[in-house]
């Protein structure tokens, strides 16, 4: 996130951490999925939506 | 001195947005800025040639054009190269860069350009080349060439090139031994007096700038737009074909993920050195989701997942290789008709 933001990303979602971006090895493989699909579903809001200049 | 003059088609004098699909003019002698160049430059400077190219033409020919100028340099037994001065032209800027670093490195020469620090061509080219700090003000003409044409003589006559500041060019990010009268301690006791005290001070070190980024449009309608995956997180199919680095890769690859539901490990390896890879190369669809991205597709949230994700590794990597990289994926996302992109990054 930090370096997202310094960069001048405009649309910028928060992951699952950085080893598993799009996801949490620690959950049961259903429950990962699920991770997965809210933080897709995030950028998506994200990407349907105005931003601010970065 | 004989001079070879690089312009582009506004500043060429063959007109304006209508005029950039131009290909290259080369006439003979001094054209608009190339006229106070000679002035400038003094009674001995001669521009043999122009070559005047459309801003559109040169930056979909960068590689041909490069070759020509080495050519037409190399045909007038030129002394000097000078490109524009471009200021605030971002394809002017590109390509004045991109001809200066050939003719250089092809003839070794002296080549001189201006642009404004904001200009694109400034990150790619300044550790290369002498980019004179031109301002955005083309009012600005007479004293930027004026300060191109000292510096030009000093790198003809192989004289010491004093600092940034002192002859007007645009820090090229080079760190030079010299002898100093008071240790770092001092030096830095003194910057921070000064800043505390709100006296003016210059720092030793320059943290790199990010220009803003203009924040592109909202995808109107998800459930009908092309979606790319890209990541820097270095997923790459096994035996890594492009030979892509671990660390300050200098390219990017694009793999096909066509009628894949879900990616599987042992199809795949990680090529970066930052991060603990194991979980990604168990499961890549934590990097690059394509499982779920597929079954969104097929529900009709998104209209389609683009049929290849592109990938790099994004570590140790010099800010001008990186938005070279970030340039080239969004050129080949945007022919092939890719709406919006998803980039994870680690």
């Amino acid at each position: 996130m930090p370096v997202a933001k310094m960069v001048g990303s405009n649309r910028i979602v928060q992951g699952g951490g950085i080893v598993h971006v799009l996801g949490d090895a620690d959950l049961p493989q259903e429950e990962e999925k699920k991770l997965r699909h809210d933080i897709l579903k995030r950028a998506f809001d994200a990407l349907q939506h105005s931003a601010e200049n970065g | 001195m004989r001079v070879v003059h690089y312009l582009n088609q506004f500043f060429g004098g063959q007109g304006g947005e209508e005029a950039a699909h131009l290909a290259p003019h080369i006439q003979d002698g001094a054209i608009g800025p190339g006229r106070l160049l000679e002035q400038v430059l003094g009674a001995d400077a001669q521009v043999v040639r122009t070559i005047v190219v459309g801003d559109n033409y040169a930056a979909e020919h960068v590689e041909s054009l490069s070759a020509l100028a080495v050519q037409e340099v190399q045909q007038c037994q030129a002394d000097l190269f000078v490109a524009g001065p471009c200021f605030e032209a971002g394809r002017y800027g590109m390509a004045a860069g991109a001809l200066c670093k050939a003719v250089k490195a092809a003839l070794g020469i002296p080549v001189i350009t201006g642009m404004a620090v904001e200009n694109p061509g400034v990150d790619i080219y300044r550790p290369d080349i002498y980019i004179v700090d031109s301002g955005t003000q083309v009012q600005a003409m007479r004293d930027v060439l004026t300060t191109m044409a000292r510096l030009a003589w000093k790198l003809i006559n192989n004289q010491a090139i004093g600092r940034p500041r002192e002859e007007g060019y645009i820090p090229q990010g080079i760190l030079r031994d010299d002898f100093v009268e008071r240790s770092a301690a001092e030096r830095l006791v003194a910057m921070v007096y000064a800043k505390t005290t709100g006296q003016p001070f210059e720092s030793e070190f320059t943290p790199p700038t990010f220009s803003p980024v203009p924040a592109p449009a909202p995808v109107l309608d998800l459930s009908k737009a092309r979606v790319a995956l890209v990541t820097d997180g270095g997923l790459v199919p096994k035996g890594n074909p492009d030979k892509i680095s671990p660390y300050a890769a200098t390219n990017w690859g694009a793999y096909d993920i066509s009628g894949l539901d879900d990616l599987h490990g042992e199809d795949y390896e990680v090529s970066h050195r930052g991060y603990d890879t194991r979980y990604v190369e168990q499961d890549p669809d934590r990097l690059v989701p394509v499982d779920v991205l597929r079954e969104l597709e097929k529900a009709g949230v998104v209209g389609k997942l683009h049929d290849c994700f592109v990938s790099t590794s994004g570590l140790a990597n010099p800010l001008a290789n990186s938005r070279r990289l970030g340039r080239e994926i969004a050129e080949k996302l945007k022919a092939d008709g890719v709406e919006a992109v998803i980039l994870t990054s680690t």
